[in-house]
């Protein structure tokens, strides 16, 4: 018992209802709400500092025993993420000060901001996998009002399409857990793994598996279910779209990593070789898309569902080097997606436009802008040293030892073409002649290049500093292909 | 029983599916609401159906219900209430501000219009 | 045309009354039996909807000036609180204490942790509620 781990979840909690009676009071509520959220960062580090010293914790809410009351596990991938995401989080809430306009802040944005941060940390933490549920309509539900803030005509039609999406997927996540309800009874998901050990996986599990990847790949934007993502996540300001483009979809692919090791190992034959698939086509069909578009919204938008394919691959090769990987992996692409997400958004509340035909010579004028820039772009295509790269080689290599050469030899081509769509960016945004815009002199420049300052710096350190960072992610891999540690921690017999 | 209650939902989907499918946001968000109310019906009967009694109250009786499936519906009913709701202020608010509620005019992702 | 709404307006003022009572009285049934915090927050919310279908939003804002999105909060707050305060005591979030108290007039009575968090969520419901139906119905 800990509760600790409960704490990266009360605390916004907490602060979003404090937000509500704040509201008027749009200063005092930005303060509020990033002291929070420093705090959350801070509490995320203990809870980590925790689970490296004493291993998995739990906590049995309610101080109902494991298997029948509903239970808190944070293990190390889940301390990592939520730590993660408190920081993404508090970068993204003091670049909103400045970028996302009294208006919106008056209509609850910095408690609805919150309320997200308990969803995602809720889904990352949890033990049960109704309360994963659960934890996802709350993260859903601030995503609908975060869309549709502000009004505009482009949201207004964009969210409509987003949430009719995410009922239907939620309404497949309820029958999914029904229909695993029915078949083993239990809804923890350490006893329904041993559960499942049990029965050896027969035929109506793996339907129950390939279920959960429809699911999950909804709201991580798998291949064929991709297709709300590129409109819903155009029409909402930098800020959200940042929050949205880093943690949102990756919450789908933590819940497609978790249930796909610790449910459904016995049967990679059909579940992990679908997966496999699935991602291929998935990188396939992002890079097609972020070489297509000259809107620079656009390009990054698309590499969010190549670097879901990318990590998924490594999910599917099923491995402990690869799962190392694909944590490596979607660690550095939460953090450099959520800088790249800011950075663009500084560049257009310079130019006042996305299109990239309409953008050049940025550099001039604005070197910090352009060199972090630049440092994202080659972190995101896995340049050596920085964070990309450690990753996508562990994925790869781990792929060709499986013998997996079609998927490996794909992930190493989008690298190239990742690399060439950012590039086009840098090459004809920044440099180029030199244009004045409109818009230009008011931007507050300096103040916006504050958080993706941070998320750039904090994502190089992580990438030179792999080798101190990797016997963690080692860990949390190693609980990943090997359920049992996980299994005692929480039923502890 | 359990049967009769697999036909139930099966119709209940298809109907709910059917009315996704039109053009007209309101009944695409009956068809939302009618979707969650096959899926309780859905986990009520995944539960198990049989005549117990009240759980929790007492060791007299012979065979009691599994609270569990009644306990997620009520959370599950609660959430498609809220997501219904605000569904809906969405959809009169989008009536408004784009003058339609056909969805083949909502088509399209250009920003400015 | 001006709609003559006297029968439910007449109706409403008894009504109106036996349906409060009635949700007190399922919120408290809540522990033992059928009923608590969300059934009888929804019927409280129905009452007041009964309320704003016979006089019109004006007259209940006057009758009633409560702003509903400040309820959701302060119901929150209490729920969360509830839920936190077992964090002070060490034991794990949303433990639940429960003793028998003699209390004056009510005799030996049991008081639960469980009824603070009820009431939260009672007050949330309504709040909610009330908020959903205040949005759509404001502008005609």
């Amino acid at each position: 018992m800990n509760n600790l781990l409960l704490l990266p979840i009360l605390i916004p909690l907490f602060t979003a209802v404090i937000l509500i009676f704040l509201n008027r009071f749009t200063v005092a509520s930005r303060w509020v709400s990033v002291l929070s959220l420093l705090s959350t960062v801070f509490v995320s580090v203990l809870l980590f500092q925790k689970v490296r010293t004493d291993g998995i914790q739990t906590l049995n809410l309610g101080n109902w025993e494991a298997p029948f009351g509903i239970t808190l596990v944070s293990d190390m991938l889940s301390a990592l993420l939520v730590l993660t995401t408190s920081v993404i989080a508090f970068a993204c809430c003091l670049y909103s000060f400045r970028a996302i306009g009294e208006e919106r802040e008056k209509f609850y944005y910095y408690s609805i901001l919150q309320f997200l941060i308990v969803g995602i940390n809720g889904a990352f933490t949890t033990g049960d996998i109704f309360n994963l549920f659960v934890f996802f309509e709350v993260m859903l539900m601030s995503s609908y009002v975060l869309l549709v803030l502000g009004g505009t005509k482009a949201q207004l039609r964009e969210s409509v399409k987003y949430i009719l999406v995410n009922i239907i997927s939620s309404s497949l996540f309820v029958i999914t857990v029904a229909y695993l309800y029915s078949v083993v009874g239990t809804l923890n998901m350490a006893h329904i793994s041993t559960r499942i050990a049990e029965v050896g996986q027969p035929g109506i599990l793996t339907v129950i598996a390939v279920l959960f990847l429809i699911v999950f790949g909804l709201k991580g934007a798998i291949f064929p279910l991709y297709f709300w993502l590129p409109g819903s996540y155009y029409a909402p300001p930098a800020p959200v779209l940042a929050l949205f483009g880093a943690l949102l979809t990756k919450v789908g692919v933590y819940s497609i990593m978790r249930t796909y090791t610790l449910f459904f190992p016995h049967d990679p034959g059909y579940t992990h070789e679908l997966l496999g698939v699935l991602a291929v086509i998935t990188i396939i069909v992002g890079i097609i898309g972020a070489l297509a578009y000259w809107d620079i919204k656009k390009i990054i938008i698309y590499n969010i569902i190549v670097a879901v394919g990318v990590i998924l691959f490594g999910v599917s090769v099923n491995t402990t080097e690869s799962l190392t990987g694909a944590i490596f992996y979607l660690i550095h692409d939460m953090l450099i997606k959520a800088a790249l997400f800011l950075l663009v958004g500084v560049v257009i509340a310079i130019t006042g436009t996305s299109n990239l035909k309409k953008i050049s010579g940025l550099i001039k004028n604005y070197p910090l802008l352009g060199w972090m820039f630049l440092l994202s772009a080659l972190a995101l295509a896995g340049i050596p040293p920085l964070s990309g790269f450690v990753g996508k080689l562990l994925i790869i290599k781990s792929g060709f030892e499986a013998e997996a050469y079609w998927g490996a030899g794909i992930v190493l081509m989008s690298s190239l073409l990742v690399l060439f769509s950012v590039m086009k960016i840098f090459i004809n945004g920044f440099w180029g002649i030199h244009r004045t815009y409109e818009k230009e002199e008011k931007a507050p420049v300096s103040w916006l290049l504050i958080s993706p300052a941070i998320l750039v710096i904090i994502s190089v350190l992580y990438g030179v500093g792999a080798e101190l960072v990797y016997p963690y992610i080692l860990e949390a891999a190693e609980t990943l292909t090997n359920p049992s540690t996980y299994i005692n921690a929480v039923m502890k017999e | 029983m359990e049967i009769v209650m697999a036909f139930v939902v099966g119709i209940i989907f298809m109907a709910a599916t059917y009315l996704m499918l039109s053009k007209s946001l309101l009944r695409i968000i009956i068809g939302t609401g009618l979707l969650s109310h096959g899926t309780h019906l859905l986990v009520l009967t995944m539960g198990g159906l049989k005549n117990g009694a009240a759980p929790l109250l007492g060791e007299h009786a012979a065979q009691y219900n599994d609270p569990l499936p009644q306990a997620l519906i009520l959370t599950a009913i609660v959430i498609a209430f809220g997501v219904t709701s605000f569904f809906l202020v969405l959809a009169y608010r989008a009536y408004q501000e784009l003058g339609t509620d056909n969805m083949d005019r909502l088509r399209g992702t250009k920003i400015n219009e | 045309m001006r709609t003559n709404d006297l029968i439910l307006q007449t109706v409403t003022k008894v009504i109106l009354f036996i349906i409060l009572l009635f949700s007190i009285h399922l919120f408290f049934a809540g522990h033992y039996y059928p009923g608590g915090g969300f059934i009888g927050g929804l019927m409280t919310a129905g009452a007041l909807v009964l309320l704003l279908l016979a006089f019109d939003m004006k007259t209940v804002a006057n009758i009633l000036p409560v702003n509903y999105r400040i309820m959701t909060a302060i119901g929150l707050l209490f729920s969360i609180g509830t839920g936190a305060g077992s964090l002070l005591f060490n034991v794990p979030f949303l433990t639940h204490a429960f003793n028998d108290v003699y209390l004056p007039i009510l005799g030996k009575t049991s008081l639960h942790t469980a009824v603070l968090f009820d009431i939260g969520v009672y007050l949330v419901v309504i709040g909610v509620t009330m908020t959903i139906i205040q949005t759509i119905g404001e502008d005609e």
